[in-house]
């Protein structure tokens, strides 16, 4: 049977998948549905320093093979987050990556010295890609100089073994580019992918659905543009781990991530599917590596690049 | 307990205007309350699952729950072509279900359209515990009137209105129970179009009571991970949050919810954005 364990940034996690930030709330709620200790954790849902009302309604449109959403990272802000989040986590022995959000670079910074005491982070993902903020369009994943200093403030700012992964956008002309800038800055790994920017109309009223007027777009809709995202990224970082995502559905498109470079996968918008989906896509996974021979997960990452199996 | 499994449909059929659905949910059919709801899934081309009150919960098959569909969109007409046999999967119960008073009040429950599916069998629990229990059905016009049959049989008395008179009395549901605020203080339960359980928490709210008001807001998950269900909602503190109605709903207490602000982000919310000079 292939390991089911993986090394990223130094730090052991259990599993090859996780949650997605934004699909699976702090975890409590998929308690009820699987066991959380059996996936390789659950990455939280972006929290900033202070509370946040998010967009008005309507979030969410459903498109073909996938929705868009304008959900605006509504959250409890991260005093909050710990009392009753993390310490949930915590009490359940569930492995906790914390994704965090700021609209400035000293927010994030804020957020990291926060969180360097809290032994419980195991990891953190930092969402430079948010497409649902208002922080006049700024997205610090567009452009290497922001997503740069992002990055540079919160390796600063925590505890060099707690590793970081930075959370990019597909919305670039080259996510190579910023991933590499990412890396130079400190970050441990990269989060791929966050959703792209989409918008739909009201055929009826001819006015934009969503609240937000624009919103990410997810699900399998998306999956062949994030297979792509890992693949250049692993071309030009080959050692550096990726957290690959985007419309992942099962233990076969999992695969295909793990195959164009990632090193562990997340599993977002399936779970509003199926609730149990990260710990089935985790077995059917290990169920593949294991019938193609690989021992441990480690061992197909990017063998796409390597011309496959031979 | 909430949970998953693929059930099987025991029947489809007309009835007026919907589609009754009876489906086997052992082990899941036992914790229904009136109020709580049903995430379906549908065909593999819809990634979302639909969202449904539950209307009863009967022993058939080991335990069985039925719902009451609109045909709609795709994925409510798919629903509603499905045959006896066929399998669905479920998450059931979800959601917070109506709170039942612990003494033998009269209680008067407000039905919209296909929102009287979960007040039946609410009004069989009322009715169990020694409450009084009067049904207002209300609709646009006779063709679209449902449930007044089943009303009559679960209840003290039915008053029926459309807003064009072909059926009952001709106007609103809030006229009948204007009527039945002002002969005594019976608690209100609504479940129906938005536009109606604001009017219902109005006019409980002129003669000095909360109407429990069961919510549909759009879903995508159903199960409390996706923030997409939220309303401004007032809490115990004085203060305005986005609510998730899949969680903390779909029932709220009707003067707690800013009905005629639904849709945006009320200013006072916390958290809401600042406002901007640049
Ligand atoms: C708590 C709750 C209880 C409900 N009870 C019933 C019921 O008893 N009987 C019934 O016929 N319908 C009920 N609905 C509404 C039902 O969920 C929608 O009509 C259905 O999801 C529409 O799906 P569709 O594919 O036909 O339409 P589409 O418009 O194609 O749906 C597209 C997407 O939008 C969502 N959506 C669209 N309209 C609604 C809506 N009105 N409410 C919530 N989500 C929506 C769908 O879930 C789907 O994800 C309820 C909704 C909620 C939230
Ligand atoms: C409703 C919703 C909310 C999301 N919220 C966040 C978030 O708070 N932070 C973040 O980094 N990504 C967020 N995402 C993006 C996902 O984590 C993921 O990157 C993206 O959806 C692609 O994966 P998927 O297709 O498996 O969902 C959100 C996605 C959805 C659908
Ligand atoms: S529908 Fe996802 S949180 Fe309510």
């Amino acid at each position: 049977m292939t390991d089911p364990r993986v090394t990223l940034g130094g730090v052991d996690f259990a599993g090859p998948a996780f949650t997605a930030s934004g699909c699976a709330a702090a975890g409590r709620e998929l308690a009820g549905f699987f066991d959380l200790t059996e996936i390789g954790g659950v990455v939280t849902k972006s929290i900033m320093l202070r509370p946040r009302s998010g967009r008005p309604t309507p979030r969410m449109v459903e498109t073909p093979s996938g929705m868009l959403n304008s959900i605006g990272l509504q959250g409890p802000g991260i005093e909050s987050f710990l009392e009753n989040d993390l310490a949930w986590l915590t009490d359940h022995g569930v492995t906790a990556v914390v994704s965090i959000a700021g609209e400035t670079v000293d927010e994030f910074a804020q957020l990291a010295r926060i969180l360097r005491n809290e032994p419980a982070v195991k990891a953190i993902e930092v969402n430079i890609s948010c497409p649902n903020v208002e922080s006049r369009g700024q997205v610090f994943a567009c452009e290497v100089m922001s997503a740069s200093s992002v990055i540079h403030q919160v390796r600063r700012n925590i505890s060099s073994d707690v590793p970081i992964f930075a959370k990019l956008t597909p919305d670039v002309t080259s996510i190579a580019e910023i991933a590499l800038a990412c890396h130079n800055a400190g970050a441990d790994g990269l989060s791929v992918m966050n959703t792209t920017l989409g918008m739909a109309i009201d055929p009826d009223t001819l006015r934009p659905i969503l609240g937000g007027v624009t919103g990410g777009l997810s699900g399998p809709a998306i999956r062949p543009m994030a297979v792509r995202c890992v693949w250049q990224i692993h071309q030009v970082l080959p050692d550096v781990p990726i957290l690959g995502m985007g419309g992942i559905a099962n233990g076969e498109d999992a695969l295909q991530f793990i195959a164009a470079g990632a090193s562990a996968v997340s599993v977002g918008t399936m779970t509003f599917h199926d609730p149990s989906a990260p710990v089935r896509v985790q077995r059917e996974l290990l169920g593949l590596l294991d019938e193609r021979g690989f021992t441990t997960v480690a061992d197909a990452v990017g063998i796409a690049h390597r011309g496959g199996l031979t | 307990m909430t949970a998953q499994a693929d059930a099987e449909i025991l029947s489809v059929r007309r009835d007026g205007p919907y589609w009754q659905m009876s489906f086997a949910a052992p082990g899941i059919a036992d914790g229904f309350r009136p109020g709580h709801f049903v995430a379906i899934a549908v065909d593999d081309a819809h990634i979302l699952r639909r969202a449904f009150s539950i209307r009863s919960a009967s022993t058939k098959a080991g335990g069985a729950l039925q719902i009451i569909v609109s045909p709609k969109g795709p994925g409510t007409k798919w629903l509603v072509e499905r045959r006896p046999g066929d399998l669905i999967n479920v998450i059931a119960p979800l959601g917070k279900p109506f709170r039942l008073p612990t003494e033998p009040v009269p209680c008067v429950l407000v039905g919209g359209g296909y929102g009287v599916a979960p007040l039946f069998e609410l009004a069989s629990q009322l009715r169990a515990r020694g409450c009084p229990v009067e049904i207002i059905v209300g609709a646009g016009d006779a063709q679209r009137l449902y449930g007044v049959v089943e009303a009559r049989r679960v209840s003290d008395a039915v008053h029926v209105t459309t807003d064009d008179g072909s059926a009952g009395e001709h106007g609103r549901v809030t006229d009948p129970l204007r009527r039945i605020l002002a002969g005594g203080h019976p608690a209100v339960y609504a479940c129906g179009p938005m536009g109606m359980l604001q009017a219902v928490s109005e006019v409980s709210a002129e003669f000095g009571a909360v109407a429990q008001c069961a919510v549909e807001e759009s879903m995508a998950c159903g199960i409390g991970v996706c923030m997409t269900c939220v309303l401004p909602v007032i809490g115990d503190d004085g203060v305005t949050r986005m609510v998730r109605s899949c969680t903390e709903g779909p029932v709220f207490f009707g003067d707690r919810v800013r009905w005629s602000e639904v849709g945006t982000v009320p200013a006072d919310t916390l958290g809401a954005p600042e406002p901007r000079d640049d």
